[in-house]
């Protein structure tokens, strides 16, 4: 592997010991994972923020005692604590020490403590073809796909790696010539008004993650014009049931304005048609709980977007949650700020929602116990609540969720899914 | 079998086999060694001190953080195999190597190599990336 002067210096220790200890994880990486060299970057996500155990508290603090800096502009991933807010759940006072231990760690380096998972969705968007290394699986396939800047799938503790060093192994989906399309996914026959609806697109990404695995699909025959939270709900579901990157949805991101540019001229080598029966099929998997019994609603993973709560508040305007049913909105405080200024929180609040910002219900241990069944439009909580909360799930259409919250059961509207 | 050495070292152990992949956050509990994903097949399996083989890895970045973690807390598998190189599992032991001076072995095999391995079978994996089932 050729290393620049700069990766020398690094590797020598002349720029302090946390600056080696992060190019000696980059180089050894970058040889496991067989590259030539390594290049710049320009920014940088951090997902290791989220605080776990003492493992990951550890190396945040080992950097940050070392007196470690980023080299880049980089934004901080949700935390494992809402940090003003976290005396109102039921989170361990140990937990909550070691939570802010970490977040301090990971500020005290210069990264911008966005607290967000969806960072494409603040002032930190990257921009088309800006080389970054970016963690948490949402955001990387967001970035990659919607908006055109280059990543790999930087897993927790490197991203920070490559934050300080500003250097990444030159691989993968940094170069162009392997951002083609490897296999092409066709809708068949697909209902416009559900391609128009928020529920196919979390539905739609898990059945493409299966299919994708670890490779990038191009997916054609799309008919709606997705809005950007729809292609949010969409690739965090493929970065979930699969190891998805980058998808292309050719007429509508911004390298398949045509399915030849999405393979970049290749043959199509796979090829799958997904029809309306497979997702209803993946639509019922998505639900793990059988009967109406309901204990909490839960919104926002990835993190609420201002555009949905413009579209909640309407829905709720006027009507009230059922007493025993808790509606819990996951967000950003950057996006919180926004609908509160926009008179679109208000509603939302009147109708007994809550608002948990910083974190989400899988990364901080805030939900009771006796919640044993959640509803959720987003196909991240169900698909990872089931493992990492023990908790049942029903998925559902945003309006669904306010229908049940306000019913006190589960009630599911599943006219669009029939033919 | 010889596969190729992702992070050298040995081991050895009884098999823990699936061809369906996992994210280790959300579906591997490092307080136990157990495989808490209730959607695969091997839910509710210990796989401390085992050799697991999967695939690959999907799904979440924090995978490596949650592997990390199972090896400062002694819940990991003694060694992973897996089909190619997968390099969350990798980082996660290249990152223990750097901070407690240990790490577990990985080993990529070919698609042919993996298929034979079963479950319950003795496996010792040697650090030049040897894997002996028997």
């Amino acid at each position: 592997m050729i290393l620049s002067d700069y990766d020398h210096a690094l590797l020598s220790g002349a720029h302090g010991p946390a600056a080696r200890m992060a190019m000696s994880i980059i180089t050894r990486m970058a040889e496991i994972q067989g590259a030539r060299e390594l290049l710049d970057i320009s920014q940088a996500h951090i997902d290791s923020t989220i605080y776990m155990g003492e493992a990951g508290l550890e190396f945040a603090e080992r950097l940050a005692g070392w007196g470690a800096k980023v080299a880049v502009p980089a934004s901080l991933n949700v935390s494992g604590l809402d940090e003003c807010n976290w005396r109102e759940w039921p989170v361990p006072e140990d937990w909550a020490h070691k939570a802010e231990r970490q977040m301090r760690a990971y500020q005290s380096m210069g990264c911008v403590p966005m607290w967000t998972c969806a960072p494409y969705q603040t002032s930190m968007a990257p921009k088309f073809g800006q080389q970054i290394a970016w963690g948490e699986s949402n955001a990387i396939v967001f970035a990659n796909s919607v908006i055109g800047a280059r990543t790999e799938r930087y897993p927790d503790l490197l991203d920070i790696c490559a934050a300080i060093t500003g250097r990444v192994p030159a691989l993968g989906l940094h170069l162009t010539e392997n951002r083609g399309g490897q296999l092409l996914i066709r809708l068949d026959n697909i209902p416009q008004r559900l391609q128009e609806d928020d529920s196919f697109y979390p539905v739609l990404g898990i059945l493409v993650g299966r299919l994708a695995g670890h490779r990038i699909p191009v997916i054609s025959g799309l008919k709606a014009a997705p809005a950007e939270d729809q292609l949010k709900a969409f690739g965090a579901a493929t970065a979930s049931s699969g190891a998805v990157a980058l998808f292309h949805i050719v007429g509508v991101t911004p390298e398949a304005p045509t399915l030849e540019a999405a393979l970049q001229g290749r043959a199509v080598v796979e090829e799958h048609t997904i029809t309306l029966d497979q997702l209803r099929q993946i639509r019922r998997e998505l639900t793990t709980s059988a009967g109406t019994k309901l204990d909490m609603v839960v919104l926002g993973s990835p993190h609420f977007s201002v555009a949905e709560f413009q579209q909640l508040a309407p829905l709720v305007e006027g009507k009230r949650r059922h007493p025993d049913v808790p509606f819990l909105v996951t967000t950003s405080r950057i996006m919180s700020a926004l609908a509160c200024e926009r008179g679109v929180l208000a509603p939302v609040e009147t109708f007994g929602a809550r608002l948990t910002v910083d974190t989400c219900i899988l990364a901080t241990p805030m939900l009771p116990k006796s919640v044993r069944v959640l509803m959720t439009n987003s196909a991240k909580y169900a698909y990872y609540a089931p493992g990492l909360l023990a908790t049942q799930v029903v998925f559902g259409s945003m309006a669904d969720c306010v229908q049940s919250a306000i019913e006190g059961r589960v009630v599911r509207d599943d006219t669009l899914w029939q033919s | 079998m010889s596969g190729q050495v992702v992070v050298a070292g040995d081991a050895a152990g009884d098999l823990l086999v699936s061809m369906e992949p996992l994210s280790f956050w959300g579906g591997y509990d490092y307080r136990t060694g157990e495989i808490i994903d209730r959607r695969h097949p091997l839910s509710g399996q210990i796989a401390t001190g085992r050799v697991l083989a999967l695939p690959n890895t999907i799904g979440s970045s924090t995978t490596t953080a949650v592997l990390l973690e199972a090896i400062r807390a002694g819940t990991a598998p003694a060694a992973i195999l897996t089909i190619g190189v997968d390099s969350f599992l990798a980082l996660a032991s290249v990152v223990s190597n750097e901070m407690y001076g240990r790490s577990i072995p990985l080993v990529a095999l070919e698609p042919e190599q993996f298929q034979v391995l079963l479950t319950g079978t003795k496996a010792n994996i040697g650090a030049n990336g040897r894997v002996q089932v028997h």
